[in-house]
């Protein structure tokens, strides 16, 4: 689509590194280098042709122990032009760790925090990155694929 | 250990403490104090725990915890097929489960690409069912703050009138509250005979109801002192901070994705979207939420009007209709991540899927729930005011724990 | 017509009865919930209380407080988190107080007992439970049902300990102490 080819070459104008287009997501979108992404995303925020005014979700996805990596999706929306857009960066799964939105859009403040709490993933600059869902002492993160249970949590039996 | 036998044992140490505060004590100025509205709490709506900074009476900080009722929806979705996981989005939110419903079958839908299959008397029957769920929706979200704000009468009547819808659902679906109803390719059953009937019945007997209930509660003096002026959202503040449903509709934005997104026969229907107007006061505060979604009803009242006059005309009953028709024997979409959206009456509920097109079952779905993301905004709308007006705010940001603790 | 105790009780103004059944019947009659609610059971919870299904003619009225209250109803998930706060309030209770576990959830983690990692299975690894209400969520009669085995049970309650029994205890202790003083000596 047209828009999509604008906000492509937009996105590759201010990435500093390469972008490549995701075929198989809807709504359609790049996958880009995680030291790209605060920029892009001020970029994308802020430029009147663009106005991503919304940032609907923030999806952390495990890839698995052999791949490796964790995927981290943005999902994008522009109240005004309604158009969609996706984001999709790729970290490591010993070391996930990026830069941090949440100065840019509010939204990621509390989905930052649900990442780190059920996938681990560290957002750099975060105002207050701890557990939100979980209690404060749980250990591990449940969201992970190779993730196994503690037989009792404080005197309580899990299973 | 004492954890798989009845007996109890009492044992004085061993309360601890899950979730610490955010604020400590020994941090704190001389005349501020902390407080603790904690999971159970009448006026909290299910169990959230707020943690308020205090300076005599005015609220310096709220800090929400929650996560009381995390019931590892997505850890289930990940081990379960697409068909199995209904019963599961139902208790996401579990006052408008249709609503939710309707949201991941059409979802799943999409990513197989059937939707455009979908026998157009099964698309109707959803968007009837799931605008009566949101009538009910409505109804506890404005009985239950009426109780907050200290009417109680207005939460007795909201409740018998639920009463109806919950008992049409239950002879259409089986269940009261979570109905396990529409299905992906279609529904569980086809309506029962005689249900337009009486769905005409409650609509006609609903009206003069929805009448009473303004007068009584929404344009209530006292309500509106309460109310009005009280917890002004900004509408630049609630884009930003990802606010939608009714919350972003009272701050003056007419943003609805039934009408935006126009899915399923939305784009067919003729309805309006109530934006807040700051009738009583200003644009965006608390009356201005309730009285959009009130607004809503009558909106509701009208899109069911206009199914069951399509549905006993146009997409009249056959005798060998089959609302099981279209459901795929397989659910095995191709290897994708999908995001849909769709407009529950608490806002934009959004399901991300990422299928690995090898199995049926989800390699990843979470669920982007509007309530957690409208809870977010509570710290920010309410530094300076006083708690009761913080029991105001929290009433209309509607928030049900099931969302958003998923 | 008279009223339900003059009919009953006509011959002037003396009843005879057993002290554990009035105070029972007192007890039964007035049992205060505290209001708990969780998850999805709290709604029927709250349609159980209204006017189509009315909890008030048993003499249920609803009160905020742990202190104030008689019976807890569990209505809804309990997570590891929430179960801390469970065993608070239930030792905030003043006796005799019970526990009404409502919903499969609460009963025995419902459906999330397979993967649910932070899902409590079954409220009774927390506190004592009285009586179980089974349904998903239970329908407002279903938990008329469980008030009323409720108040069975509290009818068959004695408000002071059975003494045969006592006796038949203080005998068994009696003989123990005998046997260690022999073997000791």
């Amino acid at each position: 689509m047209n828009k999509f080819e604008e906000i492509v070459a937009f996105v590759r104008q201010h990435c500093g590194q390469s972008v490549d287009i995701d075929e198989a997501m809807t709504p359609r979108g790049v996958r880009i280098q995680a030291s790209d992404l605060h920029k892009v995303c001020e970029k994308l925020h802020e430029d009147p042709a663009m106005y991503f005014d919304m940032l609907s979700c923030v999806t952390a996805v495990d890839n698995g122990v052999e791949a490796g990596t964790i995927d981290i999706v943005y999902n994008l929306y522009s109240i005004p032009f309604n158009s969609h857009f996706t984001l999709k960066v790729v970290v490591s799964r010993e070391q996930p760790e990026l830069d941090t939105v949440s100065d840019i859009w509010k939204t990621a403040n509390w989905h930052e925090r649900e990442a780190w709490d059920l996938l681990g993933v560290k957002f750099r600059g975060h105002p207050d990155l701890r557990r939100i869902l979980l209690p404060a002492d749980w250990e591990g993160h449940p969201l992970r694929k190779d993730y196994k249970h503690a037989e009792y949590y404080r005197d309580i039996k899990v299973d | 250990m004492s954890s798989d036998n009845v007996q109890y044992v009492y044992n004085p140490e061993g309360l601890q403490l899950s979730e610490p505060n955010k604020f400590r004590v020994e941090d704190l100025r001389s005349e501020e104090m902390i407080i603790n509205l904690g999971p159970q709490h009448p006026s909290t709506h299910g169990v959230l725990r707020l943690e308020v900074l205090l300076d005599g009476e005015i609220i310096r900080d709220v800090v929400p915890h929650i996560g009381y009722l995390h019931r590892c929806f997505e850890k289930h979705a990940e081990n379960l097929p697409f068909n199995q996981v209904i019963p599961f989005v139902d208790r996401l939110d579990y006052v408008a489960a249709m609503n939710c419903e309707h949201v991941y079958a059409m979802g799943v839908e999409r990513m197989l690409g059937i939707a455009e299959q979908i026998p157009k008397r099964v698309e109707y029957v959803r968007v009837l069912v799931a605008e009566l769920n949101r009538i009910s929706s409505h109804f506890i979200a404005i009985g239950t703050y009426g109780m907050d704000m200290g009417a109680f009468t207005p939460f007795f009547w909201v409740m018998r009138d639920r009463e109806h819808i919950l008992r049409l659902l239950e002879w259409a679906s089986g269940a009261r509250m979570l109905y396990n109803y529409i299905w992906i390719g279609g529904l569980f059953y086809d309506l029962p005979v005689g249900f337009e009937e009486r769905c005409t019945e409650f609509i006609k007997y609903i009206k003069p109801k929805l009448v009473e209930l303004e007068e009584i509660l929404i344009n209530n003096k006292i309500f509106i002192d309460r109310t009005a002026k009280v917890g002004v959202l900004p509408l630049e503040l609630a884009i930003n901070c990802g606010v939608t449903g009714p919350v972003l509709r009272g701050s003056g934005l007419r943003f609805d994705l039934r009408r935006v997104d126009g899915y399923s026969v939305y784009p067919e229907l003729d309805f309006d979207i109530p934006i807040g107007e700051g009738r009583m006061g200003a644009v965006g505060d608390c009356w201005d939420r309730t009285w959009v979604r009130m607004q809503e009803i009558h909106e509701s009242v009208k899109i069911i009007e206009q199914c069951l006059a399509r549905l006993t005309t146009d997409y009249k009953r056959t005798r060998d209709f089959d609302p099981q028709a279209m459901v795929p024997k397989k659910i095995r979409p191709k290897a994708q991540d999908f995001y849909i959206r769709g407009e529950t009456p608490k806002g934009e509920l959004g399901f991300f899927f990422r299928a690995d097109g090898r199995s049926d079952i989800p390699y990843r779905c979470k669920c982007r729930s509007c309530s957690f993301v409208n809870l977010s905004v509570l710290p920010e709308i309410s530094r300076g005011i006083l708690i009761a007006d913080l029991i105001a705010i929290l009433g209309t940001i509607d928030v049900v724990m099931g969302e958003v603790d998923r | 017509m008279k009223g339900f105790l003059d009919q009953r009780f006509e011959n002037g103004g003396f009843i005879i009865t057993k002290l554990e059944d009035l105070i029972n019947w007192a007890r039964l009659s007035s049992m205060f919930p505290m209001t708990f609610g969780i998850a999805c059971c709290a709604i029927e919870f709250m349609s159980t209380g209204t006017t189509v299904y009315d909890m008030d003619r048993f003499g249920m009225a609803p009160r905020a407080t742990p202190r104030q209250s008689d019976v807890m109803i569990v209505a809804g998930t309990v997570t590891f988190k929430m179960a801390e706060r469970i065993k608070r309030l239930y030792e905030q209770m003043a006796e005799p107080r019970y526990v009404i576990s409502m919903g499969s959830c609460s009963n025995c983690g419902g459906p999330y007992w397979q993967h649910g990692y932070h899902v409590v299975k079954g409220v009774q690894r927390v506190v004592p439970v009285d009586v179980y209400v089974p349904g998903c969520p239970p329908r407002p009669e279903a938990l008329i049902g469980g008030f009323l085995q409720l108040q069975e049970k509290i009818r068959n309650e004695s408000v002071v300990g059975p003494k045969a029994i006592e006796r038949l205890i203080a005998k068994e202790s009696a003989s123990d102490n005998k046997m260690e003083k022999s073997i000791a000596s």
